[in-house]
Order: structure tokens, then C-alpha cells, then sequence
């Protein structure tokens, strides 16, 4: 049966229904996992928490598994496919390739993420996200992953087809946008990330079934993370699409250089596979060269382009706003941008937090003696709060805002409460990452059941600032939950009871894009430049240079190591 | 035509730049290099850079050289786990200690001398640990299957938590060691 077009009317966007119903799905298998992930959220930092210390150490582990995966993979990884079939049969009006085949994988991706779960929560496969070797878990612990792995990747795949499509069908003219081509460096970043995950986990697979002898754990480490680190760099390049989208939708915003950002983002693509090495720092067996080169993403290079992201997305809202007329001082763009819109609020909180609290910690973390500083300590997951969640998850929760009318045709219920969400959660999420980060600079370590380990025979007394650092973390920690239960809420009771909203015109046809004919001699446009945003980033820049150099002072005390 | 939409002109790759945006990638690309010749600037000048040598060993043949070490170097006991204070090498020549990382303890307890430098073997027995000696702050991963040896010069007396970090099972919170720094020839 032929596909049909519908032109939102509140978007004007063009969706392919095959299209728009596996964005749906997906979308909501995601919010499934975050809801199983955010419950693992609660108890986890309730047993953190050193006042409360909930769960039991079994239970702690198993629960604690199980917030990794699910957050980390699965909530992350099912909302990505659906911005992939976004980024392209909707961006580029144009029909979804191979529907079957995208079902397929999703139907992979949710008995893979069903298998997994099953078998954390029978006990005996409480080995972390990571399960490092020779830690060893269920069968069904490593299948499920492969399972939701396939799928994945069947999802990368019809997400290419449907580029060949469009380009064959001719449904666009000139390049594809800016944020297609950033989900198309997701998408890259994501087959070599789901590469290196089978390169591992499969032969992980046989050895826990006894086909195979013996996984060696320095391996496993290597290549678990070239999956386990470039996951997150399909996160960076989803999220930094969407604010670019946000920023576009919000503002009508358009890159200040189309040249730069897509440069930018192809520095994704040659260098932030790397990335394996920031987690073999403090290993035996890797050359110091090897480290370096390797944990700098070859001379910083993707952190430059982070940088030019972070510097790009203010300045085109910066630019779309002055031309708007809000011209005045450094900042009357920000200051007039609409913060009560939630997909403007998240989009600029996670922004900001994803660069100064993310950004920052996670380049000082991956300098190869600074490392020693802090691997394994709470600092780590401190900061990928900061990038996974305040930069991912919450661009996401703005970019559902904006979804629910537009894509799943129903009004959002709670306008009030989506108003003030993102600041709750965002703003809390700020302070968990500060706080953990402050306990692991204590040395507080992560994947902890105790910090007063009880029943240890040589018992380590933390110094007081660092309960006081994790109870922050607990009560930090809560209100986030809270938060983001908030979302799960509105989101739900939205899609089920909201109420419905005009589909708009549908057709058997779809409308192609057009671009508009040149302008004899360019048109006249003043140029604004994004001065206020330059302002801000020299403020980001010192803090960076400031934080980064303490660090290095802070090392030279040590004893020393050479 | 926003960034969601196809760029309005087909030649944007020749579009002129702006200016505050050319400066600050200049600005940003000077930092990253930056950051980049400072840790190669430690390799050289530094004094705290990490060991990369590595053995592959075995159980069998790292219990040996430690129980070796054991039997010739133990002074005294602590909760039945015997403290070791192998006599600190000549300046050049750093001593060989070795410390075993197993479920769910690390064995033996090492007691160094403020400014000399030893050669710190490590190895698990078992699972994945995580060295992380407190309140120094200095943390390192130990891997079953291979020896990294480290040279470490303690530069504070003292008496040295050291909690593993990396999770290893239902007892990873017990998992706690002591390492003792002396002045001297006390």
C-alpha cells in the first residue's frame, strides 16, 4: 500500500505516515526505558545518599545495572532512531525506505532491550553497563544487547536509504539542511559504534555460553569502549542536530555558516572515535603516545568542534533575534527569548550545561595525567550527568514539546507544568553533577554500595566534606527525579488523554522542497554578527582555562609517579 | 530557510564568514592545541606521569614473586595480614614491591619510606579492581592477566587508605588496603 503525506498545520512540516508511526514508537519505547531507568535513578541515589542507604549491596548493583543500560542505551538509542527517521523522511519530504525493514529493527531493538532487562532483574547479571571481563553474566544479559544492537543498525540503515531516496525522488533541492546533516554524522558514528559493540559482545556472548575459553580483559576494555565512549558522540551529534533544530524552530534561526558547522561536524566524523582511550588511562598495557594522541581525539580536534557548536547555536539564535529587532546592549536577544516555551528552555539549559559542566570536567578527566585524578571517582559519572543528561536527555524532553502537537496530535496538558520542567529538572541536574563532581574530587568512588564500608577490616574515614558532598547528591539527585518523573507524566498523560488536534491535509503526494530563486546582486541583509555570544564564550573560555590549570596544580602535589 | 531546511543558497561553501565567528575558532583552536602540547610539556618536565610498562603475568607467577617478597620483608602483622618493609633501594636503583589486588582485599600491606622511589607491581587475582590510594588521590585500574609496574615516590609520611574503585562484586565495598609511608629509617 502506497504511503500518505500529512502537512501539519501548526508546523507545516510534511510527515510520511510510515514514517510518522515508527517516529512514534520509538519515541515512546524510549520514554519506556527512561521511565524503568528513572525508578533505578531514585533507588540508586537513595542508597547513595548516605543518611538514607536504601537497597541492600545486591540490590544496589542489580538496580544500579540496570539505570546504566536502560538510560545509556536504550532510552537514548530508541529516541535517536526516531530523530533519524525525523532528520530525513520529514526534513526532506520524502518517503521513509524500506518501512519493513525499519520495523524489523525495531522490533529487535525492543526484544533485545526486554531480553536484557530480564535478565538483570533475575539477579546474577549485576556486572555494570560495562561488564567488564572476566566478570561474567547471563547469556541473555550479552544477547539481548546484540538483539537491540541489529536493530539499531537496521534503523542506520533505512535512515541512508531514505537520503538515497530523497536524493533519487528529488523531493529536495541543492544540500540536504544542516540538521540532517548532523543526524547523518550520528548516524556514521552510530555503525561504527554498533561495530565495535558486536566486535566485543558477540564473542562475550560465546564465552558465557563456553564456546570460548577466555575474553581478555584489556581487549575487552579497548573495544567495549570504542562502543561504550562513541555512543556518547552519536549523543553529541544527535543533540547538537537538535539544538540547531530547536534554534530553527524556535527562532527560525539558521546557521551562521552553513561552511563552519558542517566542517564542524565532519571533525566528528574523522575524530571523536578516540575516544576508547579516555577510559584506558589509568590501564596498563597502552603506550603513553598512544594515550595521548588518542584521548585528545588527535590534538583536540573534536573538541574544537564542539567548541564551534557551542559558539554556533547561540550566535545564529543571537543573529535570527537582532534581526528581529532585538538589537539592543550584548543581550536583549537573550533576555526577550521566549523562556517559558519548554523546548526553547530545555534546549538553552542543556546548551549551557552541556559545555561549562560537561564540556569542561570532560576534557580536564580525559587529559592523560589528570586522569589519575579522578578515574573511577564519582567525578566520573558527575560529569556524565552533565553531558548525557543535562546535554542529551534534556534536548530531547525540549525537542518532545515540541513533538506532541506536531507529530503525535495532541495538546500538551499541563501547559503550567511544562513551563517551569525544564528548569526543575535541568536546574537540579546542574547541582547533582557540581556536587558528585566535588565528592569524586575527594576521591569518592563511583559504583559504590558504602562509603563507610561496613565490615571492612582496614575501614577508610572521607573526610566530612564528602558526606556532605553525597547528601547534596541525594537530595540533588531526588528533586531530578522528580523532575524528570514530571516529563515521563506529562508525556504520557499527553499521548493518551490530551486533547486531539487537527491532523491536517493529507495527500498520496508529497510536495517537494523548493529553494528560492537567486536575488540579482545578494540580497541587502544587515549583517548583525553575534556579539553578545562572543561574550559569552570568552567567559566559558576562562572558566575553562582557569578550571583546567587548577587541576594541574592540584597533580603536581602528588607523590611521584613516572 | 532555517537550519532544518536545505541552505537557500546552492554555493554556501563560498558564503563569507563572520568575522566574530573566524576569531573565535582561532581562539578555540590555539586552546585545544594548547591543551594538547601541555600534557606531552609533563611527559617532559612533569613529575607526575603514569608508568606505561606492562607484563603479561599469571596468578601462579605473581603470587610467587609477592609471596617471595612476603616471606623476606615482613616486620610485622595488622588483622593477621602481614606488613612489609623492604629496605628502600640507592638513589637510580628503586626497589621492587609488589601489592595483589583480590576478592576482596589487597595483600600485603606495603610500608614505603618518605622520597625513595619504588617499583610498584600490581595485578588482580580475580575480577577487574581499581586501585584509588586515599587521601593522596592517585587512582589506577588492575587488570587481571597483566603486571603494570609503577614508579611511585611517596612524598608525605603517613598512613594511606587504599579503597578499590573498581566494582568487583557483592564484598567491593570491604575491599579496603592500607599502605603505610615512613620518615626515613624509622
Amino acid at each position: 500500500m502506497a504511503t500518505t503525506y500529512r502537512i501539519c498545520p501548526r508546523s507545516g512540516l510534511q510527515f510520511d505516515s510510515d514514517a510518522e508511526k515508527l517516529m512514534r514508537w520509538n519515541a515512546v519505547a524510549g520514554v519506556l526505558a527512561l521511565l524503568t531507568g528513572g525508578v533505578g535513578a531514585l533507588l540508586v541515589i537513595l542508597t547513595r545518599w548516605p543518611e538514607v542507604h536504601l537497597l541492600q549491596a545486591d540490590q544496589f548493583y542489580l538496580v544500579l545495572t540496570s539505570h546504566g543500560v536502560n538510560m545509556l542505551l536504550f532510552w537514548i538509542i530508541f529516541f535517536e532512531m526516531a530523530v533519524l527517521y525525523f532528520a530525513s523522511s520529514t526534513l526532506l519530504h520524502c518517503r521513509i525506505a524500506t518501512p519493513r525493514i525499519a520495523w524489523l529493527g525495531f522490533w529487535l531493538m525492543a526484544i533485545g532491550a526486554v531480553t536484557t532487562n530480564v535478565a538483570i532483574f533475575q539477579g546474577e547479571s549485576s556486572v555494570m553497563m560495562t561488564s567488564y571481563v572476566p566478570m561474567m553474566a547471563k547469556p541473555h544479559f550479552y544477547l539481548g544487547l546484540i538483539l537491540f544492537a541489529v536493530g539499531a543498525l537496521l534503523g542506520c540503515f533505512v535512515f541512508l536509504g531514505t537520503l538515497v531516496v530523497a536524493k533519487a525522488e528529488k523531493t529536495y533541492e541543492g544540500s540536504i539542511p544542516l540538521v540532517t546533516f548532523g543526524a547523518l554524522t550520528a548516524c556514521i558514528i552510530a555503525v561504527f559504534t554498533i561495530a565495535s559493540g558486536a566486535i566485543i559482545l558477540i564473542p562475550t556472548f560465546l564465552w558465557s555460553v563456553g564456546y570460548i575459553k577466555e575474553i581478555d580483559p584489556l581487549m575487552y576494555r579497548i573495544i567495549w569502549w570504542a562502543m561504550g565512549h562513541s555512543s556518547q558522540q552519536i549523543n553529541v551529534a544527535a543533540h547538537v542536530s537538535i539544538w540547531y533544530a530547536i534554534a530553527a524552530i524556535v527562532f527560525g534561526a539558521k546557521p551562521m555558516s552553513e561552511r563552519v558547522s558542517r566542517t564542524a561536524f565532519f571533525l566528528y566524523i574523522l575524530f571523536l572515535q578516540l575516544a576508547s582511550a579516555h577510559h584506558l588511562l589509568a590501564d596498563p598495557g597502552m603506550s603513553s603516545e598512544w594515550k595521548v594522541v588518542n584521548t585528545s581525539y588527535f590534538m583536540y580536534f573534536a573538541v574544537l568542534a564542539s567548541m564551534i557548536h557551542g559558539f554556533t547555536v547561540p550566535g545564529a539564535i543571537e543573529v535570527a533575534q537582532r534581526e528581529k529587532g532585538y538589537t539592543k546592549g550584548l543581550f536583549e536577544w537573550l533576555r526577550k527569548a521566549p523562556w517559558g516555551n519548554p523546548a526553547f528552555s530545555a534546549m538553552f539549559i542543556s546548551l549551557v550545561g552541556f559545555g561549562f559542566l560537561g564540556g569542561i570536567t570532560g576534557v580536564m578527566m580525559g587529559t592523560e595525567q589528570l586522569n589519575m585524578l579522578i578515574h573511577n571517582t564519582i567525578y566520573v559519572p558527575g560529569h556524565f550527568h552533565a553531558t548525557v543528561v543535562i546535554g542529551t536527555t534534556l534536548s530531547f524532553m525540549g525537542l518532545t514539546y515540541f513533538l506532541i502537537p506536531v507529530l503525535f496530535k495532541r495538546e500538551i496538558v499541563w501547559p503550567g507544568l511544562a513551563k517551569i520542567q525544564p528548569y526543575l529538572f535541568g536546574l537540579s541536574m546542574y547541582v547533582l553533577a557540581l556536587v558528585m563532581m566535588g565528592a569524586g574530587t575527594l576521591g569518592v568512588s563511583r559504583r559504590h554500595w558504602d562509603m563507610h564500608f561496613a565490615g571492612a577490616t582496614f575501614a577508610y574515614e572521607w573526610p566530612g566534606a564528602a558526606y556532605l558532598m553525597m547528601t547534596l547528591t541525594g537530595i540533588a539527585g531526588v528533586v531530578a527525579v522528580i523532575g524528570g518523573g514530571l516529563w515521563v507524566l506529562q508525556v504520557v498523560i499527553s499521548i493518551l488523554f490530551g486533547k486531539k488536534l487537527d491532523e491536517g491535509k493529507i495527500s498520496n503526494k508529497t510536495v517537494p522542497l523548493t529553494l528560492p530563486l537567486p536575488q540579482a546582486g545578494g540580497a541587502a541583509v544587515v549583517h548583525h554578527g553575534a556579539p553578545g555570544t562572543l561574550v559569552l564564550a570568552l567567559l566559558f573560555l576562562v572558566t575553562f582555562v582557569l578550571y583546567y590549570f587548577v587541576n594541574w596544580k592540584y597533580l603536581s602535589t602528588l607523590w611521584g609517579l613516572s | 530557510m532555517s537550519s532544518i531546511s536545505p541552505p537557500a543558497e546552492r554555493i554556501w561553501w563560498k558564503a563569507p564568514l563572520d568575522k566574530m565567528e573566524i576569531a573565535w575558532i582561532g581562539i578555540a583552536l590555539v586552546w585545544s592545541l594548547t591543551m594538547f602540547f601541555m600534557m606531552v610539556y609533563w611527559h617532559i618536565y612533569g613529575k607526575q606521569n603514569l608508568s606505561p610498562e606492562t607484563y603479561k603475568t599469571t596468578k601462579e607467577m605473581f603470587s610467587a614473586k609477592t609471596q617471595a617478597m612476603v616471606d623476606k620483608y615482613t616486620v610485622r602483622k595488622e588483622s593477621d595480614i602481614e606488613v612489609v618493609h623492604p629496605p628502600a633501594g640507592k638513589p637510580g636503583e628503586p626497589t621492587d614491591v609488589y601489592l595483589i589486588a583480590r576478592l576482596w582485599n589487597w595483600w600485603p600491606i606495603l610500608e614505603l619510606e618518605e622520597g625513595k622511589t619504588y617499583r610498584l607491581h600490581m595485578t588482580a587475582m580475580d575480577y577487574q579492581h581499581g586501585f584509588s590510594l586515599q587521601p593522596e588521590n592517585i587512582n589506577i585500574q588492575v587488570i587481571p592477566g597483566y603486571e603494570h609496574v609503577v614508579k611511585v615516590t611517596p612524598n608525605r609520611a603517613g598512613t594511606y587508605s587504599i579503597v578499590c574503585n573498581e566494582y568487583c562484586g557483592i564484598g567491593h565495598h570491604t575491599m579496603v588496603g592500607r599502605l603505610y609511608v615512613t620518615k626515613g629509617n624509622e
